[in-house]
């Protein structure tokens, strides 16, 4: 994984390597060199198989982090490549065409995180959230309890019960 | 390779930006619902078919019909309030999500399991492997009309659930697998009684097979259908049974061996003609393997020895700041966990990568084209899809 990285860090230029095991590593690329860094791991190092792209959402920093992680089947290593982009108008080359499968999880991340990838094939078809009218539900500012109680209504004769006041009622009945 | 190349004069054409030009007016083209309410779907998700006669010329994928957002609720629960949560983003074969989100926990928490611990999690996880292996060759034979394949799967299934009924508790959602280890040992005469299972479940594969394998309505619908090109693997993630078919030994398992399966000596199956027949008789040979990987971890786990190990109380973790991907070969493919935490009690982010997202949406889309709507029904079961990993 080191040797790979100083490979690659002669090339682009890469952040820091985060080696979490011997076999998985993540590595911080700038947006503009994402591409052809893909490419290069794909077409020479053998990193072939696009497991998966997601993103993470950083509210604090102001910052979402696209992760795309790559495996090699036969040196049996799998390389996390982090994109950070700025949360207002997020926006990140499409890479559909690297990998077909991609247009799949860009158009989730578009409709889940609001991010935009411009040419991606049927980025703006809805995937899973029909008519769909708040800010995009997987982001951090999203508050799942309060867009619950705005739409929905409560099923009469129903009791909650506070978790830690029901097991203290439980364990202490006497109010010890 | 030769495939079959379909006269394309009588589609309709292309627009530049690779779309397909369907005049719904022009009285050529019918729009045909597939689902979400369907004998021939899988589970809770439709396929929006176009067709010109009986054959399919588009197809769209369209999941949602159970989407809870497990990835978004798991961001306000405690590490281990998520247990009830993950396992159900897959019903028949739950337990591959318990072992992986336990697994991305101990590692970014730096807790080792034991040895006994981990021969437990590979038992549990081969017997999931039976159980949803079994659930697909009922839905693969139910699919082209043979109902009485699923009646006998079915039965065999449920023994395997008494199984696990016994040393878990729970038949479906087992939640066993803890982070540093599992909840209990074998129970009395375990062995015993899972190989009288174990023997029943080849005395009933036996029977599929003869009735299945050997079906002329079967073989004449499946041989040389819905062919996935060794090409595609890569492009579209293709992983588990579905690229072994292909010719592929890509299996987790021996790749990137995990738990104790190095101790294990089995070889991945694989068959070369890609097509449904090939997929159903590649999962039949696997789910016999798994039969013989569950007698080797009997014969060879040890029987005495911590099942979890020393660790403060799960109800007060806090994980330092990391971010790990733990992936399990599970019965359709490769499962992972991506699991981001920023030193909180609970998780970041966490993203399921289940093997149904990239079969049943781009592989799907991609395969439909060109086969009749009587054949669509088989093929996309013989991807081995399920819903909730798609949209979890």
């Amino acid at each position: 994984m080191r040797a790979l990285h100083t490979r690659l860090q002669q090339l682009f230029p890469l952040g820091e390597l985060t080696e979490q095991r011997p076999d998985l590593g993540f590595v911080t690329v700038p947006a503009a060199y994402l591409r052809p860094t893909l490419l290069h791991l794909r077409d020479r190092e053998g990193y072939t198989h696009l497991v998966l792209l997601t993103a993470v959402d950083w509210l604090e920093d102001g910052q979402f982090q696209l992760t795309y992680l790559l495996s090699n089947r036969s040196s049996a290593q799998d390389l996390g490549l982090r994109v950070l982009l700025p949360r207002e108008g997020a926006s990140m080359e499409s890479i559909h065409d690297v990998w077909p499968t991609a247009a799949t999880y860009q158009r989730e991340l578009r409709e889940m995180f609001g991010i935009d990838f411009p040419g991606s094939p049927r980025l703006h078809e809805e995937f899973i959230l029909e008519g769909w009218n708040d800010i995009p539900p997987y982001r951090r500012d999203f508050d799942t309890l309060k867009y619950a109680r705005a739409n929905y209504t409560d099923r009469p004769g129903r009791e909650t019960h506070d978790p830690e006041q029901h097991m203290k009622q439980q364990l202490y009945p006497d109010g010890a | 390779m030769d495939f079959f190349a379909p006269d394309r004069s009588q589609y309709p054409a292309k627009k530049p930006d690779g779309t397909l030009d369907i005049d719904l007016a022009s009285g050529k083209y019918l729009k045909l619902w597939q689902g979400p309410n369907h004998p021939g779907i899988t589970g809770n998700m439709s396929v929006e078919l176009t067709v010109c006669g009986d054959e399919v010329v588009e197809g769209k994928t369209h999941v949602g019909y159970l989407h809870r957002g497990f990835e978004k609720l798991m961001e306000r629960r405690s590490f281990i309030q998520c247990f009830p949560i993950v396992c159900r983003i897959c019903v028949p074969e739950p337990d591959f999500n318990e072992y992986c989100y336990a697994v991305a926990v101990e590692d970014l928490a730096g807790i080792q399991s034991p040895e006994r611990a981990n021969w437990m999690r590979a038992l549990i996880l081969e017997m999931g492997r039976i159980n949803s292996y079994l659930m697909y060759l009922g839905g693969q034979a139910g699919a082209l009309g043979l109902g009485v394949i699923g009646q006998w799967t079915t039965y065999a299934r449920d023994l395997m659930l008494d199984r696990f009924e016994e040393m878990t508790g729970a038949r479906i959602y087992h939640m066993f697998i803890l982070p540093g280890g599992v909840r209990d040992g074998l129970p009395e005469g375990f062995e015993q009684r899972m190989e009288e299972t174990l023997r029943e479940i080849e005395s009933t594969m036996k029977d599929v097979h003869d009735v299945m394998f050997h079906n002329a309505v079967f073989k004449k619908r499946t041989v040389g259908q819905g062919v996935i090109d060794p090409a595609w693997l890569d492009q579209y993630g293709v992983t588990g049974p579905n690229a072994r078919a292909a010719g592929v030994a890509k299996d987790v398992r021996r790749d990137q061996p995990y738990l104790v399966y190095r101790e294990l000596e089995f070889e991945p199956v694989i068959g070369h003609d890609s097509d449904i027949y090939t997929r159903s008789d590649v999962r039949r040979r696997d789910l016999l393997m798994s039969v013989d990987l569950i007698r080797q971890i009997l014969a060879k786990m040890p029987r005495s020895g911590p099942l979890i190990a020393d660790m403060p109380s799960m109800l007060h973790w806090k994980i330092p700041r990391g971010e790990t991907y733990v992936r399990g070969e599970c019965s359709r493919g490769e499962y992972g966990y991506y699991l981001v935490t920023d030193g909180s009690g609970f998780p970041r982010r966490v993203n399921v990568r289940g093997p149904s997202y990239t079969h049943a949406m781009a592989l799907l889309e991609r395969m439909i084209v060109n086969i009749n709507i009587s054949d669509v029904a088989a093929l996309m079961v013989s991807l081995h899809t399920y819903p909730p990993e798609i949209e979890r």
